[in-house]
């Protein structure tokens, strides 16, 4: 009998680990499928933005232990509200810049994001040396909560989920319940026509853009605890960021949903009984297939193409 | 020549026959002076009377300067060390710094461009197998000779190539025999980044845990370089409640895979870790917080207590600042230099085959790490070691293995 | 002489064709040591690459972010060939099984596996470099084309293909060789491949293919097929209300592309003397459309000069201003993506060659000079690159 609780508590911590990669996953795509979905934008820097998060995280982090270590148990709360708006804000100018001149070009925004990307690589680099480092989490995100002698159930997961949860909504909010996220749609559906209705859409991209990139500075920050931070740490995670999205339906967040869910829950199965590669490979590989069945993604939005 | 200088002397003006006669004596200085060098080189290699120029060939851009620049300072320190004291056969090192920019091809180039075009007398240089097995071809062609510091799978063994780092019996095995001795170690999970080093080093350990020790493995897992997640690992473990996780994890997944760790509560208080992968340079961006209480087998760690590694640590901190670390292969790196000038002057010439020739048996008896001495197969007899993470990024030393013999390729474990 | 200007797009591509020629042919291995040449070598080896990527990026509309996939295929199949020729018995004596690869016996291997027994024969993996990347890629295409898979979703699929093909060369090491390739080739049919004089021999052979797969390339664009492309990228909807079948072009022209860029990485396997997986992830097969568009994606010869540039310039920069480097690269591909989609073959033909015009036409009076020829570009489709609304 004693074989099956302690099944029962692999269980329940593997079903609990395929959450929260699922999580890592949606919080990462998250910020993409805005931007990708929503405006057609290829951005390949986009584990770049991830990466400033995570870089402002660690910058606060250690500012706060050098100068006011009494506030060292709630930096992180402060830190994550920082990367959004750092994020958000590179990625305004960046909208600016570059990306509102290649609208009708997707497939060159694709190439000048990845320019992008070297750039900032290179920037981090210059910047914070080549070497990792490592921001210091507040204690209590550190650790678990044991339930019983076999079931940890980590805190940063528990926290990474709660925050996707948290900014899931808020971005569903934003989206279908917000004056801001109907011109949005508005725009993505037909641009000449919320234009003629007099939506301002290029504020509404900017700030579209801007939102996407702020999102993702909040994945690097959350980041900063189960992750490395270094100058290419955000490229780590932009091809699975892609597929999730494309899998999922590019238009639909609930499409980016689901398939971070599949994505990650074969992912973490298949690990459980195979090599980490090889269940790689089998999980790319499951994805492309359907992919090719179904080549909208699982869940096709209304508009058209 | 009496009568013809005579002669020149009253048909010249004088300024003149001054700048001939002086033009002369330079010309009977140079010549003497490629006599000199001639003696101590007979192959054509880029020394003069008062230089000697070596290569340096590492990643400075690219994925790899993370792990190289360590390689690429200790080795400047050496030779600025040896310059400082002399030389080698009283000549200055004198350096050109090439840069393989993480790029396997760009390797082989360079090492091209170092032998054939600036007819270097050594290289330091390489990091990575792949960097390695990209310009071994072109080191034994060209007959140069590589100092390479990386600790590494062994299954290899070149007339060209110095050793300085450990193969892989040689950091695994007196590592194992400890953990099964003082923590009664049974059982084992190997874990490993997917690549020929923790492939190769997983293999020898799991003959070694299933043949000598008597152990069993009760899981091996590879993942791909990169990869971030090591939820079901981790879950794996805590199923499997292996004694020991063996693990040569590296690079980003490194840190994504101490801090996961121990967020999932797999911490030194509940589970012995024994790594292969983690030295100073590592903690730095794992934290050592993250991995206290852990285990290390190297051959050396930056807080070893001798007289030569205090003033190692010393000069390396002089030069390059007080927070910079210094890990195995740093350490190693910095032999290099020190073995090839004990070699040159032993053979008494910078001509590739007689240092090669020179080196079995060559001595450092001021290496950082204590003493080594390069064995017939090239690679350095050489210590194993314990270190435990303490939370500050150092390492306690626990234990101290004997001198141990390079042996690539252990019979047995193949 | 006619059909011959027709066929390599009138008498300037004429022209460009003979001045490229002239270039690597003649000034390259006249005035480069053996060192600088064989690194031209290599760059040309990605010029086949960036050949193919304008046919189907830059006529189709294809952009394949995954060429690394069918170059790495393309260099692995000669490889193996190469390392089964240099692990005879002799030379791996000291291995518990002699006679298979090195690596294959540091993982327990003790029997040369099934995949790799065709190639101990050289015809066959001479068939295999182009007909292995053809295979895949049409299977590749029929899943995607007929299926009508949008461009973006193309390119993000070609990405993880070569993600996929990378952790599995990667973690099937005993038959692949691992993260570090297929190393120490030495030689093809007993010939030397590592000496000189065989390095200069191989960047000839290098340099004709190249000029043979640019002809095929012109040869495929100036026939209807060549329109039909363009007019697909254009306005696919309405070439496939008139009754064509797109898919299948599409799947013609990626071929193509993929059997190219095959031909390249065997060059290369041959030039460099090793393979690894370092060529087929996505990091490669991205600067490899670089060196397109850098030349100028409408541009097959500018493919060859963005490739030579863009690899000279990662030398330069990288041996003088390391630091640098990656801003430059970084700076380069936002700029030339931004303000010259057409590249250099775009820049010649909108700057360098109304000024020559002009030049020309204001000593004309004078000198009697004809209209200095241009080069290295194809005039007209450049001119025709529109953005879909």
């Amino acid at each position: 009998m004693e074989w099956l609780s302690e099944f029962g508590a692999i269980a329940a911590m593997q079903g609990f680990n395929g959450l929260s990669v699922f999580c890592v996953l949606l919080l990462m795509a998250l910020g993409l499928a805005i931007i990708f979905g929503q405006m057609g934008v290829i951005n390949m820097a986009h584990g770049e933005f991830l990466t400033i998060g995570a870089y402002t995280t660690y910058l606060l982090s250690s500012l706060t232990l050098d100068y006011f270590p009494a506030l060292q148990p709630y930096y992180f709360f402060f830190a994550i509200a920082l990367s959004f708006v750092v994020a958000g804000a590179v990625g305004w100018l960046v909208e600016w810049a570059m990306i509102s001149r290649l609208y009708n070009r997707p497939l060159d925004t694709l190439l000048a994001t990845w320019g992008l990307s070297l750039f900032m690589q290179q920037g981090f680099r210059s910047i914070f040396g080549a070497r990792e480092v490592s921001a210091t989490p507040p204690e209590w995100l550190m650790g678990s909560f044991s339930l019983s002698d076999a079931i940890d159930i980590p805190r940063n997961g528990v926290f990474t989920m709660a925050l996707t949860v948290l900014m899931t909504g808020a971005v569903f909010v934003l989206l279908y319940r917000s004056r801001w996220g109907l011109q949005v749609r508005a725009t993505v559906q037909n641009r000449m026509m919320s234009r003629a209705v007099g939506i301002n859409t290029r504020k509404v991209d900017r700030m579209t853009f801007a939102l996407g990139c702020g999102i993702a500075g909040v994945a690097g920050a959350a980041f900063t605890t189960i992750g490395s931070t270094g100058p290419t740490a955000g490229s780590l995670y932009i091809v699975d960021t892609f597929l999730v999205v494309v899998f999922g339906g590019a238009q639909s967040l609930f499409g980016t949903i689901a398939s971070a869910f599949a994505i990650a829950q074969t992912q973490s199965v298949s690990e459980f009984f195979m090599s980490g590669s090889m269940a790689k490979v089998l999980t790319l590989s499951a994805v492309i297939l359907i992919l090719m069945l179904r080549p909208q993604g699982l869940f096709t939005s209304k508009v058209r193409k | 020549m009496e009568p013809t200088l005579a002669g020149a002397k009253r048909l010249l003006p004088r300024r003149l026959a001054l700048g001939a006669a002086a033009l002369s004596l330079l010309a009977a200085s140079v010549f003497s002076q490629s006599v000199l060098a001639d003696a101590a080189n007979t192959t054509g290699l880029a020394v003069t009377d008062t230089e000697v120029l070596v290569g340096q060939l590492h990643s400075a851009t690219g994925t790899m300067a993370i792990s190289e620049t360590g390689s690429i300072q200790a080795e400047r320190l050496a030779i600025d060390q040896i310059n400082a004291s002399g030389g080698i056969l009283g000549r200055q090192i004198k350096v050109v710094q090439e840069d393989g920019a993480s790029d396997w091809p760009t390797f082989a180039e360079k090492a091209k461009k170092l032998l054939v075009g600036d007819k270097v007398a050594a290289v330091f240089g390489c990091w990575t197998s792949a960097s390695r097995k990209a310009v071994l071809p072109v080191f034994e062609k060209e007959n140069g000779l590589l100092y390479y510091p990386t600790f590494y799978e062994g299954l290899e063994q070149s007339k060209n190539v110095i050793y300085t780092g450990q193969e892989a019996t040689q950091q695994i095995l007196a590592s194992l025999d400890w953990i099964a001795q003082n923590k009664g170690a049974k059982t084992f999970y190997l874990i490993g980044s997917d690549y020929i080093w923790p492939r190769t080093s997983m293999k020898i350990a799991r003959k070694h845990i299933e043949n000598v020790l008597h152990g069993t493995v009760v899981g091996e897992d590879y993942y791909p370089l990169g990869n971030t997640q090591f939820g079901s690992l981790i879950n794996k473990v805590k199923l499997k409640k292996p004694d020991v996780v063996f693990a040569a994890v590296v690079g980003g997944s490194n840190v994504a895979f101490y801090k996961q760790m121990k967020a999932a509560g797999v911490t030194s208080a509940k589970q012995n870790l024994l790594t292969l992968s983690v030295t100073e340079d590592e903690l730095l961006g794992i934290g050592g917080e993250n991995m206290a209480g852990f285990y290390a087998s190297m051959k050396y760690f930056q807080s070893l207590d001798n007289p030569n590694n205090k003033a190692f640590v010393e000069a390396f901190k002089a030069k390059y600042g007080k927070d910079s670390v210094i890990g195995d292969v740093t350490q190693a790196a910095y032999l290099g230099p020190w073995l090839w000038k004990a070699a040159v002057e032993k053979a008494g010439s910078f001509d590739i085959d007689k240092v090669v020739a020179a080196s079995p048996g060559i001595e450092l008896k001021t290496a950082p790490e204590g003493y080594v001495k390069i064995h017939d197969n090239h690679h350095l007899w050489s210590k194993s070691r314990i270190g435990e993470v303490l939370p500050n990024g150092q390492f306690k030393v626990l234990y101290e293995s004997e001198l141990i013999e390079p042996n690539p390729f252990p019979k047995g474990y193949q | 002489m006619n059909a011959l200007d027709k066929l390599l797009g009138g008498r300037q591509g004429t022209l460009g064709l003979a001045l490229l020629a002239l270039l690597i042919l003649v000034v390259f291995p006249l005035s480069l040591d053996a060192l600088r040449l064989g690194m031209i070598g290599k760059y040309l080896t990605y010029a086949f690459v960036a050949v193919g990527l304008v046919l189907c990026w830059g006529y189709g509309g294809i952009l394949s972010l995954g060429q690394g996939v069918f170059f790495g295929l393309g260099g692995y199949c000669m490889a193996m060939f190469l390392k089964l020729e240099a692990s005879d018995p002799q030379s791996t004596a000291i291995q518990s099984t002699p006679g298979i690869p090195d690596f294959m016996d540091w993982n327990q291997i003790t029997e040369l596996p099934a995949l790799w027994i065709p190639f101990q024969s050289f015809g066959f993996t001479l068939l295999a470099v182009i007909a292995v990347p053809a295979l895949l890629a049409v299977v590749i295409g029929l899943a995607m084309f007929k299926r009508r898979v949008g461009d973006v979703y193309f390119s993000i699929v070609t990405q993880a293909i070569a993600l996929i093909l990378t952790v599995l060369i990667v973690g099937q090491q005993g038959l692949t060789g691992g993260v570090n390739g297929i190393t120490d080739l030495k030689t093809l049919l007993g010939w030397d491949i590592r000496d000189d004089s065989a390095k200069l021999v191989l960047y000839f052979i290098n340099a004709a293919l190249l000029l043979g797969c640019i002809v095929i390339g012109k040869f495929i664009l100036a026939s209807k097929l060549g329109r039909l492309l363009m007019a697909m990228r254009d306005k696919e909807e309405r070439v496939r209300f008139s009754g064509y079948d797109v898919a299948s072009f599409k799947i013609f022209v990626y071929s193509v592309a993929a059997v190219f860029s095959a031909i390249g990485g065997a060059m290369f396997t041959l030039q460099v003397g090793f393979m690894s997986p370092s060529f087929v992830g996505i990091v490669p097969s991205i600067e490899m459309v670089i060196f397109a568009a850098v030349g100028g994606r409408m541009s097959l010869l500018g493919a060859v000069y963005g490739a030579l540039l863009v690899n000279y310039g990662k030398t330069y920069f990288s041996e003088s201003f390391p630091e640098l480097w990656l801003y430059l690269m970084g700076g380069l591909f936002i700029v030339v993506v931004m303000y010259f989609p057409n590249g250099l073959a775009g820049f010649w033909d909108s700057h360098v060659r109304p000024w020559l015009r002009r030049l020309a036409r204001r000593r004309a009076p004078l000198a009697n000079i004809p209209a200095p020829a241009p080069a290295a570009t194809q005039s007209e489709p450049a001119k025709t690159l529109e953005v879909q609304p």
